[in-house]
């Protein structure tokens, strides 16, 4: 009944004089601004274009990096390089949101029983973010295996995911820390006045209000971790890059490098997207500012 | 409700809270000098103050959300004040609303409402949900049970607050100036669920600004000025004819 009513007024509506001089208006705009748009970016693209293809070395560029039969022999093995990466890339996200989020939960337990705790994440948090992360890869690739610890593999790689999940986890944290400190003290608050423990206030009243304030930088922070397990590399373990570079010693030809990069980009443009049109959507601001 | 009712007045004859001596500073700010006072069951006790008088300070203390620094309060004949008492298996005997609501935005209106039965009173799911859904039947708002409290009014989401606090049936409900942040033409149905509360024998301390409000429900009202009370007595008494000075100056300025 009501919906015929709805329709029936929708049906005699009419636009006004000054709504169709508007909307009028608001189509030649859109029209002229995309035509602009449009002409500018072929101005640009073809300037940039021009001006590298005229460029007096871009023959020998052309050779060494954009060879498409290379590209083509050593796709197969950058792309299984790649699935390392990937996997690589999986294990150490799991376990940095694991570890993250236990050091920024410590991090923000009060009482003097919890110092001691509080003191250790602070200091890791301090220490891991102030080394650079190549510095960690190298610090941990080579000395760790030396150490020769019992029970403790060997293998680069396993030390190398090492170094990625604890430099990480320590910027990682932080965001965690953030998230949770945001969430207003009334709501702890009210759930301590339910008779909800400490625990159980952080469990189901203020961890599910930080985790969706912190899922757009933590998506920021993957796509960065997409890239950065390619620095393991350096230890010798067979990824994407490591491929590339075996590719590239038989014969001097580095199209294999630009192979890695575009399946790298392949990766980390479609999340970085997501990220944005997330962030976006939940009237975020802060992700975008990478990207 | 006969039910919640009789075990509200179970204790019937002897006091439900008394607080002696309480005492409560933040820094060198002594919020609360000396606070005695007592609930019967079935009673509403209102207080009343000046902003910042320390109204919702006593009430935080009762829930044992701040510790006191003197002083006794004692809750169904045991000091809860004792450090060695268990503060959540205390809270969880009383229903506390707050001025802000204070709602849990990323739950629905009856995950809300469930929560502390779940978690803290071990009611399995489908119980909880039961009886979430005839506590929001009671606050008149079943239809809105899956609702997110941001898309409700202020009025339904403190009713949605009331729900939540007294559905675990609270010996004592604590209401922290429940109408305040709400639009005039809301405070009117809050108002009437917690009168319609207390003729169903809940218990009650609350404070509010509604001078109306208090002379119809309250059972005793109590002036807290300088961290005491500084009068106390039947609504009549103390909104219709104050004795002490403090208390008229405090009532003419509320009603100018
Ligand atoms: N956590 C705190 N830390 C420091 N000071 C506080 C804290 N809580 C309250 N106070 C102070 O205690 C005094 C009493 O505050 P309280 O909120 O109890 O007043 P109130 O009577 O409820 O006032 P209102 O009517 O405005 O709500 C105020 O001066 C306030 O600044
Ligand atoms: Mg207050």
């Amino acid at each position: 009944m009501s919906e015929q009513l709805t329709g029936q007024v929708a049906e005699d509506w009419r636009p006004s004089e000054v709504q169709r001089e508007r909307d009028e208006w608001r189509r030649r705009r859109t029209l002229r601004s995309a035509v602009i748009a449009a002409g500018s970016t072929l101005l640009l693209l073809g300037g940039l274009g021009g001006a590298v293809v005229s460029s007096p070395g871009w023959q020998r560029v052309q050779e060494t990096y954009f060879d498409w039969d290379k590209a083509v022999s050593s796709f197969p093995a950058v792309l299984e390089g790649l699935w390392l990466n990937i996997r690589v890339m999986i294990v150490c996200w799991i376990l940095i949101l694991v570890l993250s989020l236990t050091v920024a939960i410590v991090r923000t337990l009060r009482g003097p029983v919890a110092f001691p705790l509080r003191l250790l994440g602070t200091a890791y948090v301090d220490v891991f973010r102030g080394l650079p992360l190549l510095l960690v890869i190298f610090l941990l690739g080579f000395g760790g295996p030396a150490l020769g610890l019992s029970g403790m593999p060997r293998s680069p790689l396993f030390w190398g995911g090492l170094a990625l999940v604890l430099s990480y986890s320590a910027y990682v944290a932080e965001v965690f820390r953030a998230g949770i400190e945001s969430v207003h003290p009334s709501q702890r608050l009210a759930g301590r006045s339910l008779g909800l423990s400490y625990g159980q206030t952080l469990r189901h009243v203020v961890l599910p209000q930080a985790w969706r304030r912190v899922i757009p930088p933590l998506m920021n922070d993957l796509v960065s971790l997409q890239k950065d397990s390619g620095l393991i590399a350096v230890l010798g373990v067979s990824d994407a890059i490591r491929k590339a570079q075996i590719e590239t010693a038989l014969d001097f030809n580095y199209t294999p490098y630009v192979v890695a990069g575009v399946l790298f980009c392949c990766l980390t443009i479609p999340m970085a997207r997501l990220t944005d049109r997330y962030a976006r959507k939940k009237g975020y601001h802060g992700a975008g500012g990478l990207l | 409700m006969s039910e919640r009712a009789s075990s509200l007045s179970g204790a019937s004859g002897t006091e439900l809270l008394r607080l002696s001596g309480v005492r409560k500073s933040f820094g060198d700010h002594v919020v609360l000098r000396e606070v005695d006072l007592t609930i019967e069951p079935g009673q509403c006790v209102v207080l009343i103050g000046a902003s910042g008088s320390g109204k919702s300070t006593l009430l935080r203390c009762v829930n044992l959300l701040e510790v006191v620094d003197d002083g006794v309060i004692t809750f169904e004949g045991r000091d809860i004040t004792d450090p060695q008492v268990d503060g959540d298996e205390v809270r969880s005997r009383m229903g506390m609303v707050f001025q802000a609501y204070n709602l849990f935005p990323h739950l629905d209106v009856i995950g809300n409402v469930t929560l502390a039965l779940r978690l803290v009173h071990g009611v399995e799911a489908r119980e909880a949900r039961s009886r979430g859904l005839a506590m929001l039947d009671r606050v008149g708002l079943s239809e809105k049970a899956l609702a997110r409290p941001d898309d409700l009014s202020g009025g339904q989401q403190q009713r949605v607050a009331i729900a939540r606090a007294l559905v675990a049936n609270p010996r004592l409900m604590l209401l922290d100036e429940v109408t305040s942040a709400l639009d005039p033409e809301l405070v009117g149905e809050v108002l009437d669920l917690l009168t319609e509360l207390k003729g169903e024998g809940v218990t009650m301390l609350l404070n509010t600004h509604e001078m109306g409000f208090a002379r119809d429900v309250a059972d005793q009202v109590c002036f807290l000025h300088d961290g005491r009370i500084h009068e106390r007595g039947s609504p009549d008494q103390v909104i219709g004819d104050p004795q002490e000075e403090r208390t008229r100056a405090f009532l003419s300025r509320i009603r100018a």
